[in-house]
């Protein structure tokens, strides 16, 4: 069970010598105790109490991280079952899987526009995170040709899947230096792939279909001195996936279940099951082949799903154009919650007619919300005007305001005294009608 | 070494709804669906016991949706103009259940009327022998009025009226109530207005096996993640015996997904969308899985592609073997 933080402060030195960067060690203890830092910060914890504390320090699901030439792929140090109870962090890695019986020309030509892929969503630039060679062909020397080739397009982390260790070798080889994931121990090869991954110092991925047989070898494996594991409850179909990934999950945060305390990997086969790993706890993804009509929406899924609950995604304030709006067009006012400013913009440019849209920082919240806070009043609109230099764009001076606000209608015609101020519907569905009606 | 699942016991059970009515009961219904009745979270079957399965509805309209993506428009092309052939089409291509959504106008811009809202619905019921769900364009004063009309002339049918919500639940549920019919409940994605609405409902009369909630939702990439973890936290609420909640719920995501320029637009757009069919369908599955997951018991959806796909899932879901 997790200790508390009084209850980890009386097995530290107490001596407040400051050196693990915290003030004090009750400071120390409190950060421990919220999972915030590493016992290894301390460097006078007696050995008695490190054992203590080792249970109740580590994370219930092990941070694995995959590195390459600057690139991270983080997955584990979850906290919740569900995102509304704080949130989760650690968006996983979506991967693109290659094999090396393909020639390795084939492979590069391929796996190139899959590394270049890159698409923008509200702001931000997604792409993949990595690339899975997969040995199919069983031959070490094939395999280290196509981790080879792959390599050469791209530098990202990668996987590496083979169950023989001798052709994993190779392949391990191949990426010298990098710290991709080794998939697969198994019941029947986990000393080997323990060796390697020691040697490597390359996460192991450990797969087996039954959680017994998966608690058993992760301690193996663990009494072999390798720690950095990643779960493969592999499963045929999206029922036992589902049931077993909320197993591991519950016993790892409910149980603080070590032998399960580890982030998960999944194949999904088809849009639903990518769907359900990326909700339902994998920490990395491994998809069969590169589409992008399947990427997209996948990383944006994934945005949403790793959202901060407290920190709704925000649109950057500024001016938009929508529908081409030339200088006698109206300038629509809203807030810059990202649902808010979708609503609105999607009802304007389905209306087919030009305007502006003025989006005023209004820390991320909708307009009601917003107006009630504070954080979207006259002078805030006033100086989105400004700010963003909106009379420069039109000959006609014509504000629309949400019909929310309609109390704020004179406060800003005091703000901005050379502009004409209209308020506009309550919702966003109505804005075309009120477009073509009143404007 | 053995490993001890954690279980979750839950003291409340979500409701169990019959949706339509067989000639035994007074509708003319081939058969009838019924949906609801977990006792744990969405298919954890190793728990707890989920007796019906999730449906799948496809939603059709009274006229050709003009507005509609051209990629739904050409699937739909023999049948867009005829509701009665549309549903047929609909039951064709695997859908469990019949959504008629009510236009606000005519094809001339006149307002809808009851009589042709009544002659649509009316079609519908003759074409399929599936349970339908009625709604109104979404104009509480004009849903009104088609909907009382459409209710009075289905009697006994065990409809799903919707959309029913704050400002209109009064005539909706009345009219429900005098005419042996379901409503569908909406809220904008709260927990809070969500139970107070079904709170409303039941304290008119309407026994509770006659509400569906719908918690609304928004498409992927556009709000998903406040309608999915409002719906994890109302079964949450359901599951853990708080009698407001313990409805069945039913999202549109055919109706939110196809709205996104990710799925109606072909033209114009980045390259790296991708396909755009593909796409469009990618993102109605998407949308409809990931609810799915968060504890919708009907899903709404437009395209018979991401029907197919939606039914393929839940099937697995319930725990059958993926189809190779």
């Amino acid at each position: 069970m997790a200790l508390s933080g009084i209850q980890i402060y009386k097995l530290l030195p107490q001596t407040n010598c400051k050196e693990c960067g915290f003030p004090t060690c009750l400071a120390f203890a409190m950060k421990l105790a919220a999972k915030q830092v590493e016992l290894a910060a301390c460097p006078y914890v007696s050995e008695e109490s490190k054992t203590q504390l080792a249970e109740s320090s580590a994370p219930p699901i092990r941070l694995i991280t995959l590195k390459s030439d600057g690139h991270e792929v983080k997955a584990g140090n979850e906290v919740v079952l569900f995102r509304h109870e704080k949130t989760f962090y650690n968006r996983p890695g979506l991967f693109v899987k290659f094999k090396d019986s393909q020639p390795v020309e084939e492979i590069k030509s391929a796996l190139t526009p899959a590394e270049a892929y890159t698409v923008n969503y509200v702001g931000i630039n997604l792409t993949l995170d990595g690339f899975a060679i997969e040995s199919t062909s069983g031959d070490a020397a094939k395999f280290a040709a196509a981790v080879s080739a792959a390599r050469s397009v791209s530098r990202r982390p990668f996987v590496l899947m083979s169950n023989d260790a001798n052709v994993m070798s190779a392949g391990l080889k191949a990426l010298d230096g990098d710290t991709p994931m080794i998939y697969a121990a198994t019941s029947s090869n986990w000393e080997a792939m323990a060796e390697l991954s020691k040697q490597y110092r390359a996460p192991l991925a450990v797969s087996s279909e039954s959680l017994d047989e998966l608690a058993e070898l992760t301690e193996k494996i663990k009494a072999k001195g390798v720690e950095d594991l990643i779960l493969d409850p592999v499963s045929q179909g999206l029922s036992p996936a589902l049931s077993k990934a909320t197993q591991i999950r519950r016993l790892a945060l409910k149980k603080n279940y070590k032998p399960l305390g580890y982030p998960m990997i999944a194949f999904p086969e088809n849009p639903a099951s990518a769907a359900q790993a990326l909700a339902k706890y994998a920490g990395f993804i491994v998809l069969d082949h590169f589409a992008k009509e399947l990427v997209y929406p996948l990383l944006v899924l994934r945005q949403n799903i790793y959202t901060d609950p407290q920190k709704p995604i925000q649109v950057q304030p500024g001016i938009y154009e929508i529908n081409a709006p030339k200088a006698e067009d109206p300038i629509l006012v809203t807030t810059n919650f990202s649902i808010t400013y979708f609503s609105v913009a999607n009802e304007v440019e389905s209306s087919g007619l030009p305007a502006w849209l003025l989006v005023t920082d209004a820390e991320g919240m909708s307009v009601l919300t917003a107006w009630a806070a504070g954080k979207f009043d006259a002078e805030r609109i006033a100086k989105s005007v400004k700010t963003f230099n909106v009379a420069e764009k039109v000959t006609r001076k014509r504000l629309v305001l949400p019909g929310a606000v309609a109390v704020i209608s004179g406060e800003v015609e005091g703000e901005l005294p050379d502009w004409e101020i209209r308020v506009g519907p309550r919702e966003a569905v109505d804005i075309p009608k009120f477009m073509k009606q009143a404007l | 070494m053995p490993v001890e699942i954690p279980l979750d016991k839950w003291p409340g059970t979500v409701r169990t709804i019959t949706l339509g009515a067989t000639a035994a009961d007074g509708g003319t219904r081939s058969h009838t669906i019924t949906v609801g009745g977990e006792k744990t979270l969405p298919y954890m079957h190793f728990e707890g016991e989920m007796p019906n399965r999730p449906v799948v509805a496809i939603e059709i309209r009274d006229r050709r949706p003009e507005d509609w993506s051209p990629l739904l428009l050409q699937t739909w092309v023999d049948v867009a103009d005829d509701p009665g052939l549309w549903a047929k089409a609909a039951e064709q291509a695997g859908a469990d259940l019949i959504e008629i959504m009510l236009s606000a106008t005519d094809k001339d811009g006149q307002p809808n009327t009851p009589e042709a809202a009544v002659a649509a619905v009316k079609a519908v019921l003759k074409a399929t022998g599936l349970p339908v769900l009625v709604f109104g364009p979404g104009q509480a004063e004009l849903d009104n009025t088609l909907l009382v009309a459409v209710a009075e002339a289905t009697k006994g049918e065990r409809l799903v009226l919707g959309i029913c919500e704050d400002k209109n639940y009064r005539t909706i549920v009345a009219t429900a109530m005098a005419n042996g019919h379901l409503v569908s409940a909406r809220t904008p994605m709260d927990v809070n207005l969500s139970k107070q609405l079904n709170i409303l409902i039941t304290d008119m009369g309407l026994p509770p096996d006659r509400v569906l909630m719908d918690p609304t939702t928004g498409a992927l990439g556009y709000g998903i993640e406040y309608g999915y973890s409002v719906m994890e936290r109302l079964r949450l609420a359901a599951l853990q015996g708080d009698a407001m909640t313990q409805f069945p719920m039913i999202v549109t995501p055919g109706f939110e997904a196809w709205k996104t320029k990710e799925s109606k637009v072909g033209q114009g757009v980045p390259e790296a969308w991708g396909d755009w069919q593909n796409r469009a369908i990618n993102w109605e599955v998407l949308t409809a899985a990931t609810l799915l997951e968060s504890g919708a018991d009907i899903v709404v959806v437009r395209h018979p592609e991401s029907l197919r796909q939606v039914k393929a899932a839940i099937e697995e879901l319930m725990g059958a073997l993926p189809a190779r």
